[in-house]
């Protein structure tokens, strides 16, 4: 049972949220000028690490927001949590 | 009344109070701080139970978790608890306790043990996996013969509470190093919780003879609890299992509150389930001690060594009174001291060649020690008589008299809670077993759980783990003192690795490595022949440490015993893994309150009580209750519903619309969401004006749909199905947060605002009249799929003409608290007009006579709105969600299952859903699949049955006719048609 901070909310049981996925996955602006591989590659290729992973969290019985966070996979430690218009805490090689 | 083997004194039992019990239809005596499992031993019952599959007599064989054969059912009725280890039952007044396998003396299916060498590991699955399909015959057999205990005849009549608690530190576990933490750690000034399973803290010192502080041990036990109960921040929690450790400091306790007290005296609830968030946790679980296997290992009367130390010190029973002691370490030292002290006569089997300094203590005081020695095997069938002692290195042997033997192996530590949360574990070669090595860093484990014995040592360790974890939080360190101790029981020492006794001289005798799921060493060996390798693979096949207990005394001898037949060492062998729960959870105490009405929220409509009392049967639609249809005296659901249909056609049908799911959408950028989240055009809808729209996921499959009306310029009001709503809502939300936030949009659900009636049929539009508007219902002014503001019977009413059934349809939404009365006054003034309330199955026959879709009954995860004929819903000039999937190859096939009607050729004939559609269901298999059927009704506006379906190209084979097949129904004849029966009336 993780406890996720929310950036609104602060630190709050896993049972509060709803999981995401993969964040950082952008929908592409001209989805017709897309090959099919590439098409699928937006809708179903994830990283699926094993370690850190950047993440998308929804607060769905709190604030109802949604925000990322950077959660290792071997651990489920989370070392960070930001707001959508924020840049992601740690450089991507760190990762 | 008497109790054979209670001593005349000792132990922690108060003898002023007996407890008056029954055990398999008899009634015993014992004494109140007694467990279940002490008062039979006190009153010489010697076998509890039967073992599971062979069926064979089982004594009690520990004292507490680790215990694997007294499971047993207490009490009857309702409120009777299977499966309960008779170690951790307290007794009280008037229990009533029965053997979960058979019965204890004369078992019917004893002969099971006979078949012990016919029923090796994979025996189930190897015999009764063939013929396919005829396991579930086999089993009807053959599980009543094995038994799990029973089920209460009645819905549990306790209750159980839950609460969510967090604190600083967590101590799990109350022996000598748990207090010692948890002191260490208040002191500080930490927020402490000190759980332990047991009824009284102590833990091993309960039944030690140790002094601490120059006094009895339970003397400074009790001096510490008291401290710790002294202090405002610290919760000190007896009778609670700390059961898993989760992630992020998530711990989950659970507290008997009630299993000590007799059912009719119990008051508020049974058990309490903790969810702690704890910031540190100290781990002070102590340690198992683990069996020596040998042949009939399994007799009543062989136990574990600290286990007959613990019943004759802690409760004053004495066992056996001429006892083996098997060992291969030091600590069984204390229960030879214990059974002389009781007055037994005792022969010590020692498997080491040079036992040590506490053997010759021992032989000095004259006690028969025999060095290098093994039992070999057990002799007696419902309690053991004698055993076969042989020397390891020369194979003699001797046949020895006895009515008790007691076993240790060493100790494995309990971590459990440290591996819970992936804690690592090393490989402790003095001990011979896996101890904790640094994991998380909020996790320490203290004391025999981390593989140290000697009190004075796991005194200082509890005291240090407590006083690190409240200085990792910042809490000024306050290391408790560690007191001095005297007497204290000899630590393991070193120990001569032995996990099985050499074959006995009179041959192969079963030699169970874990005694409640009746796995031999000869299931092991039979595995690892087979070529399994892996610990976790063996565990598997031969069911090691399946049952309740875990394999606590098991698992590592079996690993041992792998380690062997594979020629490789333990350590590399590993252990399985251990995963919460530490000991069984019962349902009640993860369920607390959210039964029955508490489950779940019930949703209710404002109508709701009218429909109730116009006796309608209801549906539940997501967490709403529905009207399904009004039956009334003497009807059948299916006359219930022709006639509503019929109803609906010739006069008013009247639909409590409420359900439906409304989000109300505003702001300049409402229409830019419309056109991203449907696949059809929203710029030109006019204000006043309605729609019907489609949303697909990214897959291009539909998730939802329904009406949206345009109410103002930036202003919209989206309808979502029934159990839609809130997942629209929030994919909405998540496009406008994720994608799109420079929109600017805003969403409100609406739905609970509003009662809605449906009112359907060719004279809707003079009831709404007769109710009294200030709308005009001109059909010129207010036509088809449009939307005024207004009053209707002098209440602010919106109004809109959309029809999910072909009638003519006026909708008429109110603020919820007129609801009911608006509904009462429609069927007052509807009368004339023979107005008649119809449910949710009527609208689902009227809806599906027009080929409208349920999304998610006639489409499913693979179904493009392509496939259900909606291209005209399809804009071109525009982008939307789920678009660019529709141009994949695969969704343009021709071939793919499209959405058609079918007519069963007797109009008579329901199809029943789900239904194959093939050719010629005779031809040889595997038959070619044409479709399925999806939905399924009689039409009594078109008086026949009909169905709607998937067919493979369907849309091209109109007037084909297929078979629907079913396995009940059989093969129905059937005829492709447009998925469309009703021709609506015109107006
Ligand atoms: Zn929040």
């Amino acid at each position: 049972m993780l406890l996720i901070p929310c950036p609104w909310c602060g630190p709050r049981d896993e049972s509060e949220f709803s999981y995401g996925g993969e964040a950082h996955i952008a929908r592409p602006r001209e989805p017709e000028s897309l090959s099919d591989a590439e098409w699928a590659d937006y809708q179903f290729m994830r990283t699926n690490p094993c370690g850190w992973h950047r993440e998308q969290w929804l607060h769905a019985h709190g604030c109802r927001r949604w925000f990322n966070v950077e959660r290792n996979t071997a651990t489920y430690a989370i070392r960070a949590a930001y707001r959508l218009d924020e840049a992601p805490p740690h450089r991507e090689d760190a990762l | 009344m008497n109790q054979p083997r209670r001593l005349e004194q000792g132990g922690l039992v108060d003898r002023e109070r007996p407890v008056g019990f029954r055990f398999d239809g008899r009634e015993m005596q014992g004494y109140a701080g007694d467990t279940l499992a002490s008062a039979l031993l006190a009153n010489g019952v010697n076998v509890v139970n039967r073992s599971i599959k062979l069926h064979r007599p089982r004594g009690i064989v520990g004292h507490g978790a680790e215990e694997p054969n007294a499971l047993l059912q207490i009490d009857r009725g309702a409120a009777t608890l299977p499966d309960r280890r008779a170690t951790q039952t307290e007794l009280y007044e008037g229990l009533e306790a029965r053997p979960a396998v058979g019965r204890p003396e004369r078992d019917p299916a004893a002969a099971m043990g006979a078949l012990s060498p016919f029923m090796p590991a994979g025996f189930y699955y190897k015999t009764f996996m063939s013929p396919r399909g005829w396991w579930e015959r086999y089993e009807q057999v053959i599980r009543p013969a094995a038994g799990f205990g029973y089920a209460p005849d009645g819905p549990d009549p306790d209750i159980y509470d839950r609460r969510n608690a967090h604190c600083d530190v967590l101590v799990a576990g109350g022996g000598p190093a748990g207090l010692q933490a948890a002191l260490s750690a208040a002191r500080g000034g930490a927020r402490v919780i000190l759980a332990d399973e047991q009824a009284r803290f102590g833990g091993g010192l309960l039944a030690s003879e140790a002094r601490i502080d120059g006094g009895p041990a339970l003397v400074w036990v009790d001096a510490m609890v008291a401290e710790l109960a002294a202090m405002p921040e610290v919760t000190l929690l007896p009778r609670t299992a700390v059961f898993g450790n989760y992630d992020h400091g998530f711990v989950g306790l659970v507290e008997r509150l009630g299993d000590h007290v007799p059912p009719q005296q119990r008051t508020g609830p049974r058990e309490r389930y903790w969810r702690v968030r704890s910031r540190q946790l100290v781990i002070a679980a102590g340690a198992i001690e683990r069996p020596i296997v040998f042949g009939n290992n399994d007799r009543p009367g062989i136990m574990m060594a600290s286990a007959v130390t613990t019943y004759i010190r802690r409760y004053g029973v004495l066992p056996g009174r001429k006892a083996v002691v098997f060992t291969n370490n030091d600590s069984a030292y204390a229960t030879v001291a214990a059974l002389r002290a009781a007055g037994a006569s005792v022969v010590v089997a020692d498997a080491r060649e040079e036992p040590g300094a506490l053997a010759a203590a021992a032989r000095q005081q004259g006690v028969d020690v025999r060095a290098g020695s093994a039992v070999l095997s057990a002799h007696g069938r419902k309690h053991v008589t004698a055993v076969t002692v042989g020397d390891l290195a020369r194979h003699r042997h001797e046949r020895l008299d006895c009515d008790l033997v007691a076993v240790s192996g060493g100790w494995n530590p309990a971590v459990h809670l440290h591996s819970h949360i992936r804690g690592p574990l090393r490989f402790d070669h003095d001990l011979a077993a896996p101890v904790p090595a640094p994991g998380p860093e909020h996790v320490r484990s203290a004391g025999a759980c981390a593989g140290r014995f000697d009190l004075a040592e796991v005194l200082a360790a509890g005291a240090h783990a407590g006083a690190a974890a409240a200085g990792a939080l910042g809490f000024e360190g306050a290391v408790a003192a560690v007191p001095d101790t005297q007497g204290a029981d000899p630590v393991p020492g070193a120990l001569r690795v032995l996990w099985r006794a050499p074959q006995p001289p009179e041959g192969k005798a079963p030699a169970f490595v874990d005694l409640q799921n009746d796995v031999k060493t000869s299931d092991l060996a039979l595995a690892v022949r087979e070529g399994y390798r892996s610990i976790e693979h063996v565990k598997r096949y031969s069911i090691m440490g399946f049952g309740t207990d875990q394999g606590r005394l098991g698992n590592i001898v079996g690993a041992g015993i792998v380690a062997e037949l594979l020629g490789a060492d333990l350590e590399t062998v590993g252990t399985t893994t251990f995963r919460p729960a530490w000991t069984p959870v019962t349902y009640g105490a993860l369920a607390g309150e959210e039964l029955r009405e508490l489950f779940q929220p019930v949703r209710n409509t404002p109508m709701h009580e009218w429909h109730v009392a116009r006796g309608a049967t209801f549906e539940d639609v997501g967490q709403w209750k529905r009207a399904w249809y009004y039956p009334r005296p003497g009807e059948s659901m299916d006359d219930a519903v022709r006639r509503e249909c019929l109803a609906t056609q010739r006069g008013i049908g009247a639909l409590d619309y409420s359900t439906l799911g409304k989000i109300d959408i505003q702001g300049p950028d409402a229409v830019t969401l419309l056109e991203r989240v449907y696949t059809n055009n929203w710029q030109k809808l006019a204000v006043g004006r309605c729609r019907y729209g489609i949303m697909l996921d990214e897959n291009g499959t539909p998730i939802d749909d329904g009406v949206t009306a345009r109410l103002g310029e930036q202003h919209y009001l989206m309808y979502t199905t029934t159990g839609g709503a809130a997942r629209v809502l929030a994919w909405l939300e998540r496009w406008l947060q994720t994608e799109w936030p420079q929109l600017e949009v805003y969403l409100t659900s609406v739905t609970d605002h509003w009662a809605t009636l449906s009112l359907a049929g060719p004279y809707s539009r003079d009831l709404v009249r007769d109710l009294g508007t200030d709308v005009d219902l001109d059909p010129q002014a207010f036509p088809f799929m449009s939307v005024r503001e207004g009053h209707v019977a002098g209440i602010p009413a919106r109004l809109q003409r959309s029809s999910f059934s072909g009638e003519l349809t006026f909708e008429v939404s109110v603020p919820a608290d007129y609801g009911l009365w608006l509904w009462e006054k429609a069927f007052e003034l509807g009368e004339p007009y023979g107005i008649t309330p119809y449910g949710t199955e009527t609208m689902h026959v009227l809806r599906a006579e027009m080929g409208f879709i349920i999304v998610g009954q006639d489409t499913d995860g693979s179904v493009s709105p392509l496939d259900l004929g909606m291209h005209g819903l399809l804009s071109n000039r525009k982008d939307f969600l789920g678009k660019r999937s529709l141009a994949r190859p695969d969704f343009q096939r021709e071939d793919r299952p499209q959405f058609v009607g079918l007519q069963p050729e007797d109009p008579e004939t329901i199809v029943p859903e789900g239904a194959q559609l093939v050719r010629n269901p005779d031809q040889t298999t595997p038959v070619p699949l044409e479709g399925w059927v999806t939905s399924s009704y009689y039409g009594a506006r078109i008086g026949r049955s009909f169905a709607l379906a998937m067919v493979n190209g369907g849309r091209e084979r109109y007037g084909e006719r297929l078979i629907a097949w079913d396995l009940d129904a059989g093969a129905i004849p059937v005829t492709v048609t447009a998925p469309s029966f009703y021709e609506p009336p015109q107006g």
